[in-house]
């Protein structure tokens, strides 16, 4: 794996303060590395958008950074905390290594500005010292690059298209040439012909100009054909992340394989599409990261998902088993089973199960787990020779 | 330009029909000037005289309204506005210029000092909402809610007054001649310093917190998320994108008081018995002298059309979406 660009540790981010907070991002931790595209895909309210802005430090009032690190690799200067930088050096820090393109492509230009002064005016701000011209010539640079007449510098935002306006977006967040681009459901307002243009232009210039790019969507079948690894959010908390094949053929969380089994798929034998039933949980509660299928206590039956209640009273015999909304779900144990899973050749986990590798063995007796609640549990030994 | 074309046809249709009412307005009223001004003169006109104020006033009644109206249209292009009675026989018109410098200068420049300072200061509040800023809000709704006169009455008591260095009424010092001159106009700013500064104070606190409540609303667009992000720096964000956005309503606002500047602080000139328009209209009244009312509402007329029409214009040229181009 390429070095990382952006490490989040154990971000929480709280809507207001005190006791009646609401955690929407709790404990997150997640990294971006150098050329990747990170999928970040979760249902509405479990915390994408807000990871974002946290990590960028745009929260509106009320919300707060609780705790946490974000990390920035820098090239030139080294790696250094986001959250802790001040206010110039955020200033500084913004757009020219992280810039952002948002979730309303119809709301994100200011409508009383030509699209020419949005553009340059970016530019002036990280380098005072460009002359006229040639904030003009870059930003004509950037409208052809992605694809619009750069005539069109003298336009009002009202004069173009949905899709234009959000091109013009991405363009603007390509100004200063930043290492990371963080997209929040940039193609949401879109329909999805434009989506795909866009979408596929966008992996085109990340090929030729190498950023990272951080796509957050709900649309979890477009990330499993755009991005390299996907996180899922679920509840403000990461639940799972594995690079996006792995994701699609094979996952383990219940809410990934709720969220991959709610689309058709293109090829193949029909099958029925299943919703989640109820809706989520409220992110006030600590103890909710329990699960989607928990919620309704409905049973799901989809390969890698089983009934909830009886796959969390087993993971963690200390909760009170039956009472599916308080039953907490260990965020390291879809990592766990992956990496058991994958465990060397010729060795098996010490304290999990035998029957734990199997295929169709699903996940319905992860009995030993009761005893290794995170990686660094894990240990392993040989296996006896026949 | 088509739109532009299109106002300035309804501004003249608009002004036509002000300038036909204010026509036919007095003709409606039971009696007519001349019989006022025979009752002023307490009966010691001659007929010969009294038919020669009906011709004077346009009032001969051989004439058919038509042929009035045309006249009156006539007499209105050549600035012939008729005779004032209070001040006969003084030109309605140069009754009117002379008052109207006064009123243009007072609350011409307090309007526009009180809608910059209002809305500089609503544009820190709420950029800095929540900030010891806020404590603005409860003083200028207090003030936006006392009436001028109420509260150029209060100014009186408390500053003017016969050692005070703020005279209480007056355009100038009696004993000083009207001229351009320093004694003349640094008397007359003397004496327009309470009136302006009653007018200032109490017309800015509707400034701030429409510009405040404006900002507020504007700051949570997206495109200042947008502004944030890119890392503009933060007077920018708050001047160019929020307070310039923030501003469009407030703008039309503006030059509607502009219309309203002619004769809007009728009860301030009567309290400071400033020699203004709007005292002028208050004379006027008490002696029911029709022309100077006429007249003078004419121009109050015309001068709203004016603002609206600057309205539109600034409408324009702030406002891109306004615009109706290709």
């Amino acid at each position: 794996m390429a070095e990382p660009l952006i490490e989040i540790k154990n971000l929480n981010v709280d809507y207001g303060l005190g006791d009646d907070a609401v955690h929407a991002v709790s404990d997150v931790t997640l990294t971006l590395h150098r050329g990747e595209v990170l999928g970040l895909a979760g249902e509405s309210g479990s915390g994408k958008s807000t990871l974002a802005y946290g990590m960028t430090r745009l929260l509106p009032p009320p919300g707060v950074v609780a705790g946490g690190e974000v990390i920035y690799h820098d090239p030139e200067r080294g790696p250094y905390d986001v959250l802790s930088l001040t206010n110039n050096e955020l200033r500084d820090f913004r757009w020219a290594e992280t810039s952002i393109v948002f979730q309303g492509a119809m709301n994100s230009l200011n409508p009383v500005h030509r699209i020419g002064s949005q553009l340059t005016d970016v530019i002036r701000a990280h380098d005072p010292r460009s002359s006229k011209e040639a904030r003009l010539a870059r930003a004509r640079e950037l409208l052809t690059l992605v694809g619009i007449p750069s005539d069109r510098l003298d336009s009002y935002p009202h004069q173009l298209s949905g899709g234009m306006r959000q091109r013009v977006m991405i363009g603007m967040a390509l100004a200063l040439e930043p290492k990371v681009v963080i997209m929040d459901e940039p193609t949401t307002a879109l329909d999805v012909v434009m989506q795909r243009q866009i979408l596929g232009e966008l992996v085109q210039l990340r090929e030729r100009l190498g950023f990272s790019v951080l796509f957050i969507t709900h649309d979890l079948s477009l990330l499993v054909e755009f991005s390299d690894r996907i996180a899922i959010m679920y509840g403000g908390r990461i639940v799972e992340q594995a690079p996006a094949k792995e994701i699609y053929t094979d996952s383990y969380h219940p809410y990934s394989a709720g969220l991959l089994g709610s689309f058709p798929a293109l090829r193949g034998p029909k099958r029925e599409l299943t919703g989640i039933p109820g809706s989520p949980p409220h992110p006030g509660f600590r103890e909710y990261q329990t699960l989607v299928m928990c919620r309704a206590g409905s049973e799901f039956s989809r390969k890698g998902a089983v009934p909830c209640r009886r796959l969390y009273s087993k993971v963690e015999p200390g909760g009170p088993a039956g009472h599916a909304d308080r039953v907490r779900f260990p965020p390291a144990v879809p990592e766990i089973l992956r990496a058991v899973r994958a465990g060397p050749p010729g060795a098996r986990c010490a304290r999990c199960s035998r029957r734990f590798g199997q295929r169709g063995g699903l996940l319905a007796a992860p009995r030993p787990l009761t005893r290794v609640s995170t990686l660094e549990e894990i240990r392993w030994k040989p296996l006896p020779r026949r | 330009m088509s739109y532009l074309l299109r106002r300035i046809v309804f501004y003249v249709f608009t002004a036509w029909a002000a300038i036909t009412i204010n026509f036919f307005l007095p003709r409606l009223m039971p009696g007519d000037p001349v019989q006022a001004l025979i009752a002023k003169e307490q009966g010691q006109l001659s007929t010969d005289a009294v038919h020669s104020l009906y011709v004077l006033f346009g009032l001969d009644k051989q004439q058919p309204l038509w042929q009035q109206y045309v006249d009156y249209w006539g007499q209105l292009l050549h600035g012939d506005l008729g005779l004032s009675f209070t001040f006969f026989p003084t030109p309605v018109s140069e009754v009117i210029s002379s008052s109207l410098p006064w009123t243009l200068i007072l609350v011409g420049v307090t309007t526009v000092c009180s809608f910059m300072l209002g809305t500089g200061l609503g544009v820190l509040a709420g950029w800095r909402r929540g900030s010891w800023v806020d404590l603005v809000l409860p003083v200028t709704t207090f003030i936006s809610s006392v009436p001028y006169f109420w509260f150029g009455l209060i100014m009186i008591e408390l500053l003017a007054g016969p050692n005070s260095f703020f005279p209480s009424s007056g355009g100038y010092d009696p004993g000083v001649v009207p001229g351009w001159d320093i004694d003349f106009i640094g008397s007359a700013v003397q004496h327009s310093l309470l009136p302006a500064l009653t007018i200032l104070i109490s017309s800015m606190s509707g400034w701030i917190l429409s510009m405040r409540n404006m900002m507020v609303t504007v700051s949570s667009e997206d495109y200042i998320t947008v502004a944030h992000a890119k890392g503009l720096s933060d007077r920018r964000v708050m001047l160019s994108y929020a307070a310039r956005n923030a501003l469009l309503p407030n703008v039309s606002g503006f030059a509607l008081s502009l219309g309203l500047i002619v004769g809007g602080t009728l009860l301030v000139e009567i309290v400071f018995s400033f020699p203004g328009v709007g005292f002028q209209l208050f004379q006027a009244v008490g002696a029911k002298d029709y022309p100077l009312m006429q007249g003078i509402f004419l121009i109050i007329t015309l001068s709203v059309l004016a603002a609206n029409f600057i309205a539109d214009l600034a409408y324009l040229v702030l406002d891109p979406r306004t615009r109706k181009e290709g």
